[in-house]
């Protein structure tokens, strides 16, 4: 191969260093006006009444917007349409939206947001889980399953109970994952404006131009074809910008009212209430164990914060189960789940969506259990690794696993066999793998359409160019679509001009979410490419009088021995020959083999694997943790770019690192005297405490390659895989530097201090949660696993009208 | 509103500009003078991601009122291609950055730049933990920061070598 594999600049690479990335508050257009957010105080209210009349007349001021304009909902899923683009009368979290100011500039726009008088009737505030639990009223949502239990899920792939109760060894820990957010360096900011032929065009730092496109059309009640949604390239997404936002519908309404562009921006503020980020999940892991370290079932309950809307929760919520099964071999495994409203900004999906939480406590439970048998943390897993081409208990289908290597690279890199458990006080090295997705198989909206599209134009001069909706939001999908492109057409990838993520000129692409661009982009940009190099070739083989499959495309030239013609005068032979040259590529992922409902989230082409070392200093004067090294391989299939797949892992393992030590999306009570209101701890960036270059270690990245057939050149993703075993691997390296479990995320010094203490006084040494409530999980769906005679369908049930 | 008016050089240009004197440095050159390559990530002086250089030295545009830039030379990223000895081509730390992955998304990149560039004038040949020191204050959320110190390592030797010839 000539360009895949190979060591590249990107081929955005000059705009970003040179700041000619046009970012979407870059969007600057005659007669822009700028619009500003009123947003609640109160965790929940009701709005009583609103009065914009001093804000309408206040000077520079040419719209006021509330509640009233918007009659249509709106949500990501389509069975949580909970939004609206300004609350009407039900305000769920502070900084829910309830009216806008279109101004001639901020400052005006500002001031006349404080021109608004809002009476609100405050309301009993919902501030956790167990709250949401044993207080049905006030309800959030009165679309929720019951109270302000929002979806409650419940399967059973084989008895695991059963499975458990026999089994040589059973344990069963609690974990909690606290919440965090995603932190893009990028405010979220749009741009909307009416074309001269009176079509709405929308800028937007968005991950998802077709979601948005759909919303709006939803929500202004006008025509999609009417509509363009221009996703500009994103300054950091991480999941932060997957959620159709407030204010996109808000400024569209308004350029369209007023027919001049409108712009907004949100302060940093703005972008801790927009949220969506990591849920915070309490699981309960009770897993069995045969004497030879085998799985034999494993029982897992979990307990999702959704905060005050549905976002893409319900699929988070199914996510903190469905990807258990494909790492490790599990004949039965049971799952249930909950998730509740609170009266918090609502969470989403952010790196890993869902499954870093069951992540942690699976790995961290792994380590207990080999330290319990005795064995190595590293042979344990290797003795249980999922086979290559198998079906998971929850009727996954894996394909290529290349974990095996993984393990094996860490641990051969990290010296793993002379130093765990031999390092000294205060000094320790943990292990953990992880797996993610390489694209959903399910699409958000149900339909069978193609979930990424590609279509392609040459050109007489030799141009290249390659339209695709898929959004570039730092990860390097552009530079993915111009090499596969390059590779197979034999040219040069910077040759190649990329169009992405505009709703109005190109193919449709679902979105940069669930690891899922290069797969799918990358198939449908093979299948475009390929048809285009079958003209090509068909055309520059009569010129060169050879057979076509006997051409070689590659350095810009199609030639056959000392025969050959430049990659332009093949097409101009070409054109000559076909006409105008184009041609379109599609991807579907294959269908899964799940029949249950449910089974739609989990079913992926592939998987990723990966393995990490950690090594930890633990000052036990201090409760201190101080991380020197990190090493990670990372099972990415084929490496499409080195320098790009490379910054993805070791992103994403600061981003797990980071998560791990420090960062929380946390609430707290204000006192008495000053309404006792839920108010969010830390809106700052100084406040909320992220990793810098301080603090951030060394890390030795493998990428190993273990094609898949379901991929582009074998290619998996890498965008979200690597952060997953950080996180567990940092706090079983903790548990061998100083002999405590902190079974709860971030580990702060306070916490490993109080685990010191509870050792010191003889006690359990752990710091975690104690309890998990009573959650009323209905009867499970109940599909019999491939080995036990299942068909992937649910089993008939006498009770089966009683499943929910 | 009165609107306030100064002189002041931006990449090596003498400018005058009249603005609202509330205006920052950050709003000045990206609203008044359409110099969008500096970006904003709090406008509370947390990120990095405006910083530009002051006579040279990085400072964070959002904390500085535009007014107290009278008569001052400022550097922004649109600047450093230019100011290059070789021309028109990349400042040898920007096309490190290119090359070696430093930029992801981009955002936080220009600021990085001129705190590199800063750095390098005073230190032609830092040591890992002077370059991870000097840029502490701009937070970069997408590459965990390896490939950006790998990168302004690489852009230093390649100014050495520029300025060899």
């Amino acid at each position: 191969m000539k360009v895949i594999g190979k060591p590249r600049r990107r081929v955005d690479g000059r705009a970003k260093v040179t700041g000619l990335t046009r970012f979407a508050d870059d969007v600057v257009l005659p007669r822009m006006l700028h619009m500003k957010m009123l947003r609640s105080p109160h965790p929940h209210a009701l709005i009583e009444s609103i009065d914009v009349s001093r804000a309408a007349a206040y000077a520079g001021v040419h719209l006021v917007l509330t509640g009233k304009d918007f009659p249509a909902s709106f949500g990501i899923l389509p069975i949580t349409q909970d939004e609206y683009p300004l609350a009407p009368e039900h305000v769920r979290y502070i900084g829910d939206p309830v009216a806008a100011v279109v101004a001639r500039d901020e400052q005006t726009a500002c001031e006349a947001l404080e021109l608004i008088e809002v009476r609100y009737q405050p309301l009993d505030t919902i501030s956790s889980p167990e709250e949401a639990l044993a207080k049905p009223e006030p309800r959030l949502h009165a679309y929720s399953e019951r109270g302000n239990i929002h979806r409650l899920q419940a399967f059973q792939f084989g008895d695991a109970d059963a499975a458990i109760a026999q089994s040589d060894y059973v344990f069963e820990d609690l974990f909690f994952y606290e919440g965090n957010t995603h932190l893009p360096i990028e405010q979220h900011a749009c741009v909307a404006a009416l074309d001269a032929d009176g079509k709405l065009t929308l800028w937007s730092s968005t991950q998802v131009p077709h979601y948005v496109h759909r919303a709006l059309a939803r929500v202004l009640q006008m025509p999609a074809s009417q509509i363009r949604v221009i996703a500009t390239p994103n300054g950091g997404g991480f999941g932060g910008k997957c959620d159709v936002c407030n204010h996109e519908m808000v400024a569209g309404k308004a350029a369209m009212m007023l027919g001049r562009p409108v712009k907004i921006c949100l302060t940093r503020e703005e972008v801790f209430y927009m949220h969506r980020g990591r849920h915070p999940v309490l699981m309960k892991f009770r897993t069995g164990v045969s004497k030879d370290g085998k799985l034999t079932g494993m029982h897992l309950q979990t307990l999702v914060d959704g905060g005050a809307y549905g976002s893409y929760g319900v699929a988070s919520t199914f996510y903190t189960g469905a990807l258990q099964t494909v790492t490790y071999e599990l004949p039965r495994y049971q799952f249930e789940a909950a998730r509740v409203f609170t009266n918090k900004p609502p969470c989403g999906p952010k790196r890993g969506h869902g499954t870093p939480q069951p992540r942690f406590g699976q790995e961290i439970q792994l380590d207990k259990i080999a330290e319990r048998l005795g064995k190595d943390p590293a042979e344990l897993r290797l003795g249980m690794l999922v086979k290559p081409n198998s079906l998971t208990a929850n009727w996954l289908k894996i394909g290529s696993i290349g974990l095996e290597q993984c393990i094996r690279t860490v641990v051969e890199r990290s010296d793993w066999k002379q130093r765990f458990r031999k390092m000294g006080p205060g000094r320790g090295l943990g292990l953990a793998c992880g797996s993610y997705l390489c694209g959903a198989g399910l699409p958000i909206y149900w339909n069978k359409m193609p979930q990424s599209g590609v279509q392609m134009l040459l050109d007489r001069s030799g141009q290249i160019t390659v339209f695709c909706g898929a959004t570039e939001i730092g990860q390097g999908s552009d530079d993915v679509l111009a090499a596969i492109v390059a590779e197979v057409l034999g040219v040069d990838p910077q040759e190649v001009r990329c169009i992405t993520g505009d709703t109005g000129i190109t193919p449709v692409d679902l979105g940069s979410y669930s690891s899922r661009v290069t797969v799918m982009m990358g198939n449908a940009a093979i299948h475009a490419a390929e048809k285009l190099k079958a003209m090509l070739a068909e055309a520059a083989a009569e010129e060169l009088e050879v057979v076509p499959d006997r051409l070689q495309f590659a350095n810009g030239h199609v030639s056959f021995d000392a025969r050959s013609l430049t990659f332009a005068e093949a097409v101009v032979l070409a054109e000559v020959k076909f006409g105008t040259l184009g041609a379109v590529g599609s991807y579907s992922p294959p269908r899964a083999p799940g029949r249950y409902k449910g089974a739609g989230v989990g079913p992926s082409p592939a998987y990723s694997y990966s393995a990490c070392v950690v090594e930890a200093e633990v000052d036990a004067a201090t409760g201190w943790i101080r991380i020197p090294k990190i090493w990670i391989a990372h099972d990415i299939g084929r490496t499409i770019n080195p320098v790009l797949a490379r910054g993805q892992v070791e992103g994403s393992v600061y981003m797990g690192l980071s998560e791990a030590l420090m960062e929380e999306q946390v609430f707290r009570r204000l006192p008495a005297k000053l309404s006792r209101a839920l108010v969010h701890k830390f809106p700052s960036l100084l406040e909320y405490k992220s990793i810098t270059s301080l603090d951030m270690p060394e890390v030795d990245t493998v990428l190993i390659e273990d094609p898949d057939p379901n991929c582009p050149f074998g290619a998996k993703e890498v965008g979200q895989g690597p952060l997953l075993p950080v996180m567990p691997a940092v706090a079983n390296a903790i548990y061998d530097a100083v002999g405590v479990r902190i079974d709860e995320l971030p580990i702060t010094p306070d916490k490993v201090m109080r685990a010191l203490e509870l050792k010191a006084a003889g006690k359990p040494a752990r710091v975690g949660p104690e309890h998990f409530p009573a959650v009323p999980y209905p009867a499970p769906i109940v599909v019999p696993p491939p080995w036990e005679g299942g068909d992937g369908k649910e089993a008939k049930r006498d009770d089966a009208a009683a499943v929910v | 509103m009165t609107r306030a008016e100064i002189s002041l050089s931006v990449n090596g240009e003498p400018v005058e500009v009249t603005f609202a004197p509330y205006k920052t440095l950050l709003e000045l050159l990206r609203e008044d003078l359409a110099l969008t390559g500096t970006k904003h990530g709090c406008e509370l002086g947390e990120c990095g991601a405006c910083a530009v250089l002051i006579d040279g030295e990085p400072q964070l545009s959002c904390l500085l009122l535009a007014l107290e830039c009278a008569g001052r030379s400022v550097e922004t990223v649109e600047g450093m291609a230019e100011s290059w000895q070789s021309g028109a081509g990349l400042h040898p730390l920007q096309a490190a950055f290119a090359d070696l992955g430093a930029a992801q998304c981009g955002y936080c990149t220009p600021g990085i730049l001129l705190t590199a560039k800063a750095l390098l004038a005073h230190e032609p040949e830092p040591s890992r933990e002077r370059i991870q020191e000097a840029i502490s204050g701009n937070l970069c959320r997408c590459t965990g920061y390896q490939q950006i110190v790998e990168a302004i390592e690489e852009g230093a030797r390649r100014m050495a070598d520029e300025s060899h010839r």
